[in-house]
């Protein structure tokens, strides 16, 4: 009956080990397979069977998580749909980005209570369950209502709201150049709706950058510890997780390399990463290095760069600097309570503005300033914490996404050559898909401000 | 005392544009028909400007004419000028307007009346309606007469409780001084149904003697032969141009100082005006920034002096009037000789209408055209073609047809305003359809006469021509799909001269075109077709070959909302047990009824949510009468 794919996390978010994102349509089995790298194809395996094997990201191509995926075919399944299930390890970062390479991949987000709404109306569940599905629809819708509510007043729709007027009143005047030919409207260009286009692309690309912001507060600031063997990164973890004895969670990586553990520092989550890393490595001094850290540092948001106060700057000091160019980043030079060998100047000549902490985490020195420098970095940084409502959920991404495609369809048709009635199409498109982030209706409103910025008539 | 006239299939009131429209197809659907009206005399009448066509409104008559329908056809026998409007964009919003001869065009529309067979004329007022059991048996006239019909068709224009209004002067009319239609409006309301009070307005008209056009800009017609019906052979090339001026900033002090004597500002109007078509007076109150305002002056026709002033729509007193015209360069002497007034009237709220433009509360009843709540000829014209369709299927048993928003403005307009419903009179504009790009002036023979063939509206050998243009369409598109030119020095040397880069490797003639500086011309220079083709047929190639890519993008928008189109909301659903759904919701739904859950959704105060419950409890309910 439904002709388009569906995907979303089925599990309740942040709880547990596992997460499982559901996918079920007719395209499911087809959808997954684009995304996933195993020993088989997934089109080709029987029904009902369990398949280990990673998900790639399908624009970058990275491995996003190690994963169980079940393949399960029509008719026997919850939606009597092609249904894939896949098991993501429970993280909301490598879950997230499952669920993002399925919509990528041409899944649908599914709206609130559809799996159970498609099981119902293909049969498979009964009438006395369908009121229940009712009542998960319109709770859902409420919970998101409500949400909408907080987010009208957030800063995300002010700015959406403005964007959106941006576009509308290029679209009315498109529309007046159109539907009142003789009017003496000035006729817009191309070269000005290509300036204009510019522009909303640059706004799109801050609220994506927000969404990316909006994710740091909810699952924690990624951060790294880095520093070369010796200089006191696992004493500074320890202080950190002690000192701040609110350790959010603890998720074994059973197979991974990286194991996480959540600390809050002056009400701000850092989540650390790789610091079964750090503690195994701080043991057998020689065998780490700049090549470990690089890999903690692909995911991080912030760094935490240890240097030793009791020691010159050596060369693998300053690679990891320069590694660290464009890191937001604290320095830390520890071991104050040792004779100083370091030479301060050219640290803060190879740092450029980042802050610069001196501690001895031995003697519990320095780490009320260490602090304050990541709160300060982040609560007088770009990032504002106190608006929780920034663009953080994966559907308001889908559509800046999508927004942003369409704009940059503007652009591709205003350089083919394309008449500008045409390629307002794409405009209009863009103005709808910012229009659903913040549940604005449409149609009516071009209309109006049609007629409220031009003086037409007979 | 009434006395019994006459038995019909199919009664049509009014012979206004929706009327004489409604009329025509009735009874070329091979039903008896009768059409009444206040006057012979004005037939077709335009009581506004003399002009059919233009962005929408245009592509609306080209529907029109697709679908069989006579307004085309009349307009290309008797205008004074035609243009194509738009020509600097791309083909989509293309639109050709005429300037109407208003006399020529009643005429001719008379004519076609008279001639047609199954279609009687009378000139009456009808003052009720014959209802039994909820279901419109015929008409009562005021001298007595029963018509007894099967089906009726209501196209009162703004005659229903008409009103002029002048300054401080007002009184009960039709347009232009016809007698107003009282009567009937106090028996649709007692029928039950809910009235709205609109307000539309003219201009003065001139003479043209007394105006100096060389103070003017002349605004002649194209030089190229122009028409609005496919079937259109013979070209009218002898044009009178229009011209343009302005107001200026006398003017704008005129009408300041005069504006409490406006009924807009004095509160005389009750009824709700169109922002599109606003009056001089609003428009200087709402854009007191604008210096100037442009004032077209248009012929009404070959053998009259008088001239409409477009852009001077007003409802001032007389002697402002007069005042304000002779502040306009070019009028400093003009006679007046019509005065400007604005009309209040009744319309139905249109959402008690079905898609077929019968009223959900009296069956066989259909209403078109102002009534509605549309302003507009062509407007009031597809609706009336419509609605005479479905009141003919209607008396052979047929399902009603119903065009949807992808595949005609007529479609759009009907849906927007059986949906929807509409504040103010209704004008349709480009951006009000979103497969604007699908639904283009040069296509609609494509889009809609298979289904004009179908209705019974498109001769067998019209349509034969139409399915050779079809076709030859397709096996040209076909060619330049399959047909490669190589990287000769000939076609580089064409290449270049038309100046587009050259090519590398071979590349077929389908993407070539695609280039901005080529089109189906150019191409036809690099390799010609195997036998000539018309220019139709070279413009449809172009056009679907050049735009394809955002021709693709939008049909697959059509493709969703067909989905939901498809979906039909049965009978037997009742709004007020269908649990979960938002109150605001339901009482939309239960005024409205939707059809399809796809017209459910447009319907604005209607979420998601709500659709998905919906869709739920029709199923539910599907299947417990399957159980049951």
């Amino acid at each position: 009956m439904e002709t388009d794919t569906i995907a979303a996390i089925s599990t309740p978010l942040g709880e547990g080990g596992i997460a499982v994102i559901r996918v079920s349509g007719p395209d499911a089995i087809a959808i997954a397979d684009k995304i996933y790298q195993g020993k088989v194809k997934l089109s080709d395996v029987p029904t009902h069977t369990v398949h280990y094997g990673h998900i790639v990201h399908p624009e970058t191509g990275e491995r996003v998580d190690e994963v169980l995926v079940t393949v399960m075919r029509a008719p026997r399944t919850f939606t009597r749909e092609d249904v894939v299930e896949i098991s993501c390890h429970g993280g909301m970062v490598p879950v997230q980005a499952t669920l993002e390479a399925l919509l990528l991949s041409g899944a649908r987000l599914a709206e609130p209570g559809e799996f159970t709404k498609r099981a119902f109306l293909n049969g498979r569940i009964d009438l006395s369950q369908a009121e229940a599905v009712i009542d998960l629809i319109r709770a859902k819708t409420d919970q998101a209502a409500k949400m909408a509510i907080q987010q009208a007043e957030g800063r995300l729709s002010r700015m959406i709201r403005r964007l959106r007027n941006d576009i509308v009143e290029t679209l009315a005047h498109l529309a007046v150049n159109v539907d009142y030919p003789e009017y003496d409207a000035e006729e817009l260009t191309s070269q000005f709706l290509e300036k204009r286009c510019k522009e909303i692309l640059q706004e799109i690309d801050r609220l994506l950058q927000t969404a990316r912001q909006g994710r740091i507060l909810r699952e924690g600031i990624a951060t790294v510890i880095v520093g070369r063997p010796n200089v006191g990164k696992s004493s500074l973890m320890n202080t950190l997780t002690q000192e701040n004895k609110a350790i959010v969670t603890d998720i074994p990586g059973t197979t991974r390399d990286v194991i996480e553990e959540y600390v809050n520092v002056r009400g701000i989550p850092l989540r650390l990463l790789d610091t079964a890393g750090i503690r195994e490595t701080e043991d057998v001094v020689e065998r780490i290095g700049v090549e470990r850290s690089r890999q903690a540092l692909a995911q991080a948001d912030l760094v935490l760069l240890v240097l030793n106060h009791a020691e010159p700057l050596t060369d693998d000091d300053r690679k990891l600097i320069r590694l660290l160019k464009d890191y937001t980043k604290v320095v830390i030079v520890n071991k104050v309570d040792l004779p100083k060998k370091i030479d301060l100047d050219e640290v803060r000549s190879l740092i450029g503005d980042a802050p610069l902490i001196t501690t001895s985490i031995k003697e519990e020195k320095g780490i009320d300033q260490l602090e304050e420098a990541i709160a300060r970095l982040f609560y007088l940084g770009k990032m504002e914490i106190a608006d929780q409502t920034y663009v953080s959920n994966t559907r308001h991404i889908h559509l800046l996404n999508q927004a942003r495609q369409s704009v940059q369809e503007v652009l591709s048709g205003i350089e083919a050559g394309m008449p500008l009635d045409m390629v307002e199409i794409d405009l209009k498109n863009a103005w709808q898909y910012l229009g659903e982030v913040i549940g604005e209706a449409v149609a009516e409103d071009l209309i109006d401000q049609i007629f409220s910025q031009f003086c037409l008539g007979k | 005392m009434t006395y019994q006239a006459g038995e019909y299939d199919v009664i049509v009131i009014g012979a206004g544009h929706a009327g004489c429209e409604a009329a025509l197809a009735a009874a070329r659907m091979g039903c008896s028909t009768l059409l009444i009206t206040l006057s012979l005399d004005t037939i077709a009448y335009m009581p506004c400007n003399p002009s059919i066509g233009g962005p929408a409104k245009g592509h609306v008559v080209r529907e029109i004419d697709a679908l069989g329908g006579e307004m085309a056809k009349n307009i290309d026998k008797t205008h004074i000028q035609m243009r194509m409007l738009n020509t600097g964009k791309g083909p989509a919003v293309y639109a050709l307007r005429a300037q109407a001869d208003k006399f020529l065009y009643q005429r001719e529309m008379k004519k076609t009346l008279e001639n047609e067979p199954n279609l009687e004329l009378h000139q009456n007022m009808v003052e009720r309606l014959i209802v039994e059991n909820g279901q419109c048996r015929g008409v009562i006239t005021r001298t007595g007469a029963r018509y007894y019909s099967k089906t009726v068709v209501l196209t009162t224009g703004t005659y229903l409780r008409g009103r002029i209004i002048i300054g401080d002067l007002s009184y009960e009319s039709g347009p232009n001084n016809q007698q107003p239609s009282i009567n009937l409006a106090h028996h649709l309301q007692e029928l039950g149904f809910q009235m709205v009070r609109f307000k539309t307005g003219t201009p003065p008209r001139i003479n043209r003697k007394s105006i100096d056009t060389s103070k003017m800009e002349i605004q002649p017609g194209d030089d190229v032969p122009r028409a609005f019906s496919y079937e259109t052979t013979e070209f009218i090339m002898d044009q009178l141009p229009c011209w343009l001026t302005h107001t200026n900033e006398k003017t704008h002090q005129i009408i300041q100082e005069n504006l409490h004597r406006a009924p807009m500002y004095s509160g005389i109007i009750e009824g709700t005006g169109p922002r599109y078509c606003p009056s001089i007076e609003d428009k200087i109150v709402r854009f007191s920034d604008k210096n100037r305002h442009q004032v077209f002056i248009e012929p009404e026709g070959r053998e009259t002096e008088e001239m409409y002033v477009q852009g001077l729509s007003t409802s001032l007193p007389e002697d402002v009037q007069l005042k304000v015209l002779r502040t306009i360069r070019g009028l400093e002497k003009a006679e007046m000789m019509r005065t400007g007034y604005a009309i209040e009237y009744d319309a139905i709220v249109p959402t008690q209408l079905w898609p077929s433009l019968e009223t959900k509360l009296v069956e066989n009843l259909f209403t078109a055209g102002q009534i509605n709540g549309t302003s507009g000829y062509e407007e009031a014209a597809g609706q009336g073609l419509m609605a005479g369709i479905n009141a003919a299927r209607k008396v052979q048993g047929k399902d009603p047809i119903i065009l949807d928003r992808s595949q005609a403005y007529i479609g759009v307009l009907i849906d927007d305003l059986v949906t929807k419903g509409t504040g103010e009179p209704y004008r349709l504009l480009t951006s009000r359809a979103e497969y604007r790009l699908l639904l283009r002036h040069d296509n609609a023979d494509l889009r809609l006469t298979d289904l004009g063939y179908q209705i019974g509206l498109i001769p067998e050998e019209r349509y034969r021509r139409f399915v050779a243009k079809r076709e030859a369409i397709e096996k040209e598109i076909e060619r330049l799909r399959n047909t490669k030119v190589r990287p000769t020095p000939e076609v580089q040397a064409i290449l270049r001269e038309m100046g587009t880069s050259e090519i590398n490797n071979a590349v077929e003639l389908a993407s070539l075109i695609k280039r901005p500086e080529l089109g189906y011309r150019e191409i036809s220079l690099i390799s010609p077709p195997p036998e000539p083709i018309s220019p139709e047929v070279a413009e449809q190639v172009e056009i679907q070959l050049k735009y394809e890519g955002y021709i693709k993008k939008a049909l697959q928008q059509v493709e969703k909302m067909k989905k939901m189109e498809e979906k039909r909301i049965p009978d037997w659903v009742d709004y007020s047990k269908v649990a979960g759904i938002s109150s605001e919701a339901r009482e939309k739904l239960e005024k409205v009824r939707p059809i399809s859950l796809g017209q459910a959704s447009r319907i604005s105060g209607v979420n998601p949510a709500d659709i998905s419950i919906l869709m739920i409890h029709i199923e539910q309910g599907n299947k417990a009468l399957k159980k049951g």
